[in-house]
């Protein structure tokens, strides 16, 4: 006997189609003719692309010219990641209990000050911190402290490690207010329950409210790892797409952007360039599943345990 | 206010109408000049259409850094402007081949370019030429001569007497002998390596020689050019490492060093922000040469989208370019850039006179690794930028740095392979 059937819900496919449509568009089409054009190569006696398989991969990772740029520049992708995860979030982390602690004046004043940098433009952001750390027109602002700035920016040993520190200065307001936000969610009766318990300021901390706020760890460090392997902006803005001094401050980035649109005299090469991009794609998503397979995995089912 | 605001748009429209009214036609120029946007609108361009009032040009440039990408797109969608700004080399030989450049054999007026002057602009046989030369760039170096009027030096023109004055600037303490920095490796490479390396390498000789095999990075003259270069680090400034050009150009325009590695173009930046005398000299001989090289490099030319359609309008303007008019325009309005023309050319800025003056007086070459050499993979200019940069910053030997340099031609290019 023909129940009564629910008709077929087309206000879902309504709601569903501007997101997938534009979605679809502009991001996930982009991103497989990327994949596609990674798998292809031009040949030079037609100037026609054709299929090529994963020679591109192999050349990337094999030719004597392109392996030291490209493992070069994954290994100063994890070192930037690195400053990020070990300064900037345990700072954010740190900054947002302060700020969330009723007995700090001004609070709104300090909060407004931390993450103001992250509103600024990049190129903005870039040519101060190039001024202050400029050996010629810095010294007005360190003779009078009495010090010498060695050229931070000019030395390859340096360069990575000031450039990280400056994107922590400019970013550290967003996790803050993630860190933040988490934060006051937190009910007050658990941690009066503690305080009668007599937890010490630092157990309330460490069992309480670090515990609550595991999510949004896992989420700042996801987006850490995105943003981190995304980055190329900075190094664009401050030394140039030729991430001066030698590649040391080469990320995948600015590999791909030297790649694919070429730099000065040489050409670019879509092809390659869309191989880089590739490899970009493929650690993201390894991150990422990582991230959803162990720690989101974990967390839903401690949420349904509790 | 409102009335006067009025009253102009009604002759806008007007004008516009008249103008259409001509049955004018407009010619777009795409050009990476952008910093020379008001000199074609007001200098150049009027004085082309007062002899062609019915030829409208526009002139519009985009980004340096963003030129040769931004044109290839707009030449592949068939939106590019109908005349092409031609780099040198390479870069317009390729345009030319895949057929958005037309050819201009047959262009009246071509002969006033010399063949050095075509040799960036033409295809290896040499049989088409697709561009009009339109300017070249010579190397030296710009001094400040109140400076150098105050510790009573004068020009060195030998290598030693080089040395002397930069001692003597170092020893009184308050000026940076040379201002140039590393950061951005093109000016290590450019305003030191092939500024001063043509009198090592013998010009013409030593850079054909590397194009026909003969000559390598490693040995001789173009060693030598990087061991002379690398005799100016204990004169940088302090932290050169960190050292834009952009930064290099502001300390000397403000007057906190001597002496400034130059390219001609830099000339009006100088004239616009410094408050001092400018003087140049030309590129330091080795002791004991008689013969003098400098770097006359073919920089800028002109060509016509072979797409086009207002060809005779375009080839009109191309043929007006080829002009001694123009070739007097273009050189006064842009000091430092110097026309390849062979008219007799009157130039009034003194220190731009000075560096077109060594034209006589010396051999001209262009940069080593422009022609042919940067066609591979890894790109020989480029190697040329991080092994100048590396020399100055002491990371590498400069006999290290030549032996990178040749090692990367060997990579590619078949007459320097297995020699």
């Amino acid at each position: 006997m023909p129940s009564s059937r629910k008709p077929f819900p087309i206000h879902i496919v309504v709601f569903l189609a501007p997101a997938v449509i534009i979605y679809t568009l502009f991001m996930i089409y982009p991103l497989l003719d990327s994949l596609r054009l990674s798998l292809n190569t031009v040949d030079p006696a037609t100037g026609n692309e054709v299929y090529a398989g994963l020679q591109n991969y192999q050349r990337l990772f094999t030719d004597a010219l392109w392996q030291p740029r490209i493992l070069g520049a994954l290994r100063n992708n994890f070192v930037f990641f690195a400053i990020h995860m070990l300064v900037q979030n345990p700072l954010a982390l740190i900054l947002a209990t302060l700020l969330s602690s009723r007995f700090i004046r001004g609070r709104t004043v300090y909060r407004t000050l931390i993450f103001t940098p992250s509103v600024l433009s990049i190129v903005l952001i870039a040519f101060i911190w190039r001024l202050i750390l400029s050996p010629i027109f810095g010294k007005a602002l360190f003779a009078p402290l009495g010090i010498t700035l060695p050229p931070l920016l000019g030395e390859p040993a340096t360069a990575l490690p000031t450039l990280g520190l400056v994107s922590v200065w400019q970013w550290v307001g967003v996790p803050m207010m993630l860190f933040l936000a988490a934060l006051i969610g937190i009910p007050d009766e658990l941690i009066e329950a503690a305080r009668v318990d007599g937890a010490t300021g630092w157990g309330v901390f460490w069992r309480i409210k670090l515990p609550l706020i595991l999510p949004t760890v896992g989420i700042v460090g996801v987006l850490t790892f995105v943003g981190n392997f995304n980055a190329f902006d900075l190094i664009y803005t401050s030394q140039t797409a030729l991430a001066n001094p030698a590649f040391s401050t080469d990320l995948l980035g600015t590999l791909f952007y030297r790649t694919f649109f070429g730099f000065q005299l040489q050409l670019g090469s879509p092809t390659m360039g869309a191989t880089v991009a590739g490899v970009m794609f493929m650690i993201i998503l390894i991150g990422v599943m990582i991230y959803m397979f162990t720690w989101q995995r974990r967390l839903l089912r401690n949420t349904v345990e509790l | 206010m409102k009335k006067v605001l009025l009253v102009l748009s009604v002759l806008m429209i007007l004008l516009t109408g008249i103008a259409q009214a001509q049955d004018t036609v407009q010619l777009v120029i795409e050009s990476w000049r952008n910093d020379d946007l008001t000199i074609w609108e007001d200098t150049i361009l009027p004085a082309f259409e007062a002899q062609y009032p019915n030829i409208d040009v526009v002139f519009s440039p985009s980004a340096p850094t963003e030129y040769n990408a931004a044109l290839n797109a707009k030449l592949e969608g068939g939106t590019a402007g109908d005349l092409i700004t031609c780099r040198p080399f390479d870069l317009s030989l390729g345009l030319f081949q895949s057929g958005y450049l037309a050819s201009l054999n047959d262009l009246p007026g071509m002969e006033n370019f010399g063949d050095v002057a075509k040799s960036a602009w033409i295809t290896d046989d040499g049989s088409d030429v697709f561009c009009v030369p339109m300017a070249s760039v010579i190397h030296g170096f710009i001094y400040n001569a109140d400076i150098f009027a105050e510790l009573g030096l004068e020009e060195p023109t030998t290598v030693s007497e080089f040395y002397a004055v930069l001692d003597a600037i170092k020893e009184n303490g308050q000026y940076t002998p040379i201002v140039m920095g590393t950061n951005d490796q093109w000016e290590a490479a450019t305003m030191g390596y092939q500024n001063i390396g043509p009198n090592y390498w013998k010009g013409e000789e030593g850079r054909l020689g590397l194009i026909d095999g003969t000559a390598k990075y490693n040995e001789g003259g173009f060693l030598q050019a990087f061991e002379a270069l690398a005799a100016w680090q204990p004169y940088l400034g302090d932290g050169y490492q960190a050292q834009t050009y952009a930064d290099s150009q502001n300390a000397f325009s403000l007057g906190l060093g001597a002496i400034y590695p130059a390219g001609s173009w830099d000339i009006s930046v100088f004239r616009a922000n410094a408050d001092f005398e400018l003087g140049a000299f030309r590129p330091p001989v080795p002791d004991g040469q008689a013969d003098c090289y400098i770097s006359d490099h073919t920089d800028i030319a002109m060509g016509m989208n072979a797409g086009t359609e207002n060809p005779e309008a375009a080839r009109t303007f191309l043929e007006w370019m080829t002009t001694p008019e123009f070739a007097n325009l273009y050189s006064n309005a842009l000091p430092g850039f110097f026309s390849l023309s062979n008219a007799e050319i009157q130039l009034d800025d003194p220190v731009a006179a000075e560096f077109v003056g060594w034209r006589s007086e010396c051999a001209s070459t262009i940069r080593s690794a422009y022609q042919i050499l940067s066609r591979g993979e890894p790109n020989n200019e480029n190697d040329l930028w991080a092994a100048s940069a590396a020399v100055l910053n002491q990371s590498m030997t400069p006999q290290e740095a030549a032996d990178m340099v040749q090692n990367g031609l060997e990579q590619w290019y078949e007459p320097q392979m297995g020699s």
